[in-house]
């Protein structure tokens, strides 16, 4: 019984390499040094009363949480669709289909954010919010589609079939037999995809223009020491709501 | 029923994310290659088309050496994720109790934002970081170490970190679908632990590896914030250069000719990996 031990060692020696640089961020946001090093000088809440007199990190929070709820919502509408179309119906080049939907999982970020820089600009959209939820949408559809297609993998259609049989119209089984089975789908989804917007930074530093999003924002101040300790505590509120957000939602392999 | 025949459904209920992502991949693309083609003086664009931006970009040592550094960070960081992640996808899937628990908890760190995390290690490996100050502390070293930041090993630690879940759920389904008897038969037929391992186990994780490695692979390469924040001077990779482009040198011809470069290579380097590695995956077998 060696090797399972010795595995079993590894394993929470690489869960200690994947969590400590994310607890160092709410660690030192209590500092009230403002040198990110041990000794911690003192521990404080006022980095976190600071927060909210700073009008730009107000706007920018607002920013991203309307064009995080814009894209949770965009995304997972078409993503619904889609997967229902994969996961119950044949038809040719539905292959394909199902993988161009994934396409954006593995093209280079920069690569995304230059090329759609480009196309709104020749469309004559300039860089503001909504440029970034439409780059955000794009980025987020594969999430949505593989999250939902994997609720409809768990739909036993002859509920639908039994609906019409029964006489109900297609609208209506919609509504009162797939929607119910599905919606911890669309729940999972529409949280991800919000995070998955939420937390971009490539996309938005290059199409929200005069409109910061929250990472934008944060890669700002990122470069000035003095704001370095705001910046651990808000990003020690951030990583506190995406655990939180994603411990709450209904799981499907994602 | 709407629609006659299944098909149709089929077609009319994807078309909407389908053609949205197919628009938003076709249309810049077209754009792109374009502008490759164009000049640009200060603000003036000159429509004039010219191999200009390709001649300048393959005469310029610096993109060269960016590109290469480019792929070769990004075989390092594939390799050594996946590597790391290998025992605990196996973990995982042969030994742990609780699986579930297990994969969430792989999996939650990564839900916060990746600008924050790759500050973190920027953070923990500074000269006058956490690391340092905790070594110091501790009495295990004199002087700050110096090699921890703003260079390719800061690179490669942070990108690591940052693509851990997505080697390890990968190779997990790939390990979960092996047959249990067939590992039996292994023993049954004489073989020790590590034969099994490297007859049965790891040729039928293949597949899953060479998923792990693409999905790392090809993003990693366009990375921007992980060597703008921890790689300094040593660590720059051609993202840098394709943002320069379009920010502060306003060279947009330019710029979009690297991103077409950077995704051609990219795009090769990945066709040849995932040849050859299907190549040898039939010989092991």
């Amino acid at each position: 019984m060696r090797r399972p031990t010795t595995l079993t060692a590894y394993a929470f020696l690489y869960l200690l390499f994947l969590y400590l640089p994310v607890l160092f961020l709410p660690l030192f946001s209590f500092n009230s040094g403002t040198i990110v090093a041990f000794p911690i000088k003192g521990w404080t809440l006022d980095w976190y009363r600071k927060l909210d007199e700073q009008d730009t990190l107000i706007q920018a929070l607002w920013n991203s949480l309307a064009v995080g709820t814009v894209v949770a919502l965009l995304s997972t509408a078409m993503g619904l669709f889609a997967a229902r179309a994969f996961v119950r119906y044949r038809f040719r080049g539905q292959r394909a289909a199902e993988g161009l939907v994934m396409l954006p999982l593995v093209i280079p970020g920069i690569i995304v954010a230059s090329s759609m820089l480009v196309l709104f600009l020749f469309l004559g959209l300039k860089p503001s919010l909504l440029t970034v939820i439409l780059g955000h949408t794009f980025l987020a559809l594969p999430f949505s589609v593989s999250i939902l297609k994997s609720a409809f993998d768990d739909f036993d259609a002859s509920l639908e079939e039994a609906s019409y049989d029964l006489g109900v119209g297609v609208f209506e089984t919609f509504r009162r037999v797939t929607l119910p089975v599905v919606a911890p789908g669309i729940v999972a989804s529409v949280l991800v995809t919000f995070t998955v917007s939420f937390d971009e930074f490539v996309l938005a530093f290059f199409l929200s223009g005069n409109q910061p999003t929250l990472p934008v924002y944060i890669w700002s101040q990122i470069r000035f020491p003095a704001k370095l300790p705001n910046v651990l505590a808000l990003g020690s509120i951030l990583l506190l709501t995406s655990v939180l957000r994603d411990a709450v939602r209904p799981r499907f392999y994602v | 029923m709407i629609f006659r025949s299944e098909a149709s459904r089929g077609y009319t209920l994807s078309a909407p994310a389908t053609a949205y992502v197919g628009f938003l991949v076709a249309a810049p693309l077209v754009i792109l290659i374009a502008y490759s083609f164009w000049t640009q003086t200060y603000v003036t664009l000159d429509k004039t088309p010219t191999l200009k931006n390709y001649s300048d970009a393959f005469a310029d040592p610096l993109v060269r050496h960016l590109m290469l550094r480019s792929i070769w960070i990004a075989g390092a960081v594939t390799i050594v994720t996946v590597a790391l992640a290998y025992p605990i996808a196996y973990f995982i899937a042969m030994k742990a109790q609780k699986k579930t628990i297990w994969l969430l908890l792989i999996t939650i760190p990564f839900w916060s934002s990746y600008l924050l995390r790759v500050f973190a290690w920027k953070l923990i490996l500074g000269f006058n970081g956490v690391m340092n100050s905790a070594l110091l502390a501790l009495g295990l070293i004199n002087e700050p170490l110096d090699f921890l930041l703003y260079n390719e090993f800061a690179v490669v630690l942070t990108l690591a970190h940052a693509w851990a879940p997505f080697a390890i759920l990968p190779i997990y389904v790939s390990l979960q679908k092996i047959d249990p008897s067939l590992l039996e038969a292994a023993t049954d037929l004489g073989n020790s632990p590590i034969q099994r391992f490297m007859r049965v186990t790891l040729p039928l994780t293949i597949p899953g590896i060479i998923a792990a490695c693409l999905i790392i692979f090809i993003p990693t390469v366009g990375d921007y914030v992980t060597p703008a924040l921890v790689g300094g001077s040593d660590g720059k990779m051609i993202a840098n250069l394709i943002q320069v482009q379009f920010g502060a040198a306003n060279n947009w011809p330019l710029g979009a000719t690297l991103s077409l470069i950077a995704m051609l290579s990219v795009g090769f380097v990945a066709i040849v990996f995932v040849m050859s590695a299907t190549r040898l995956g039939r010989r092991i077998r």
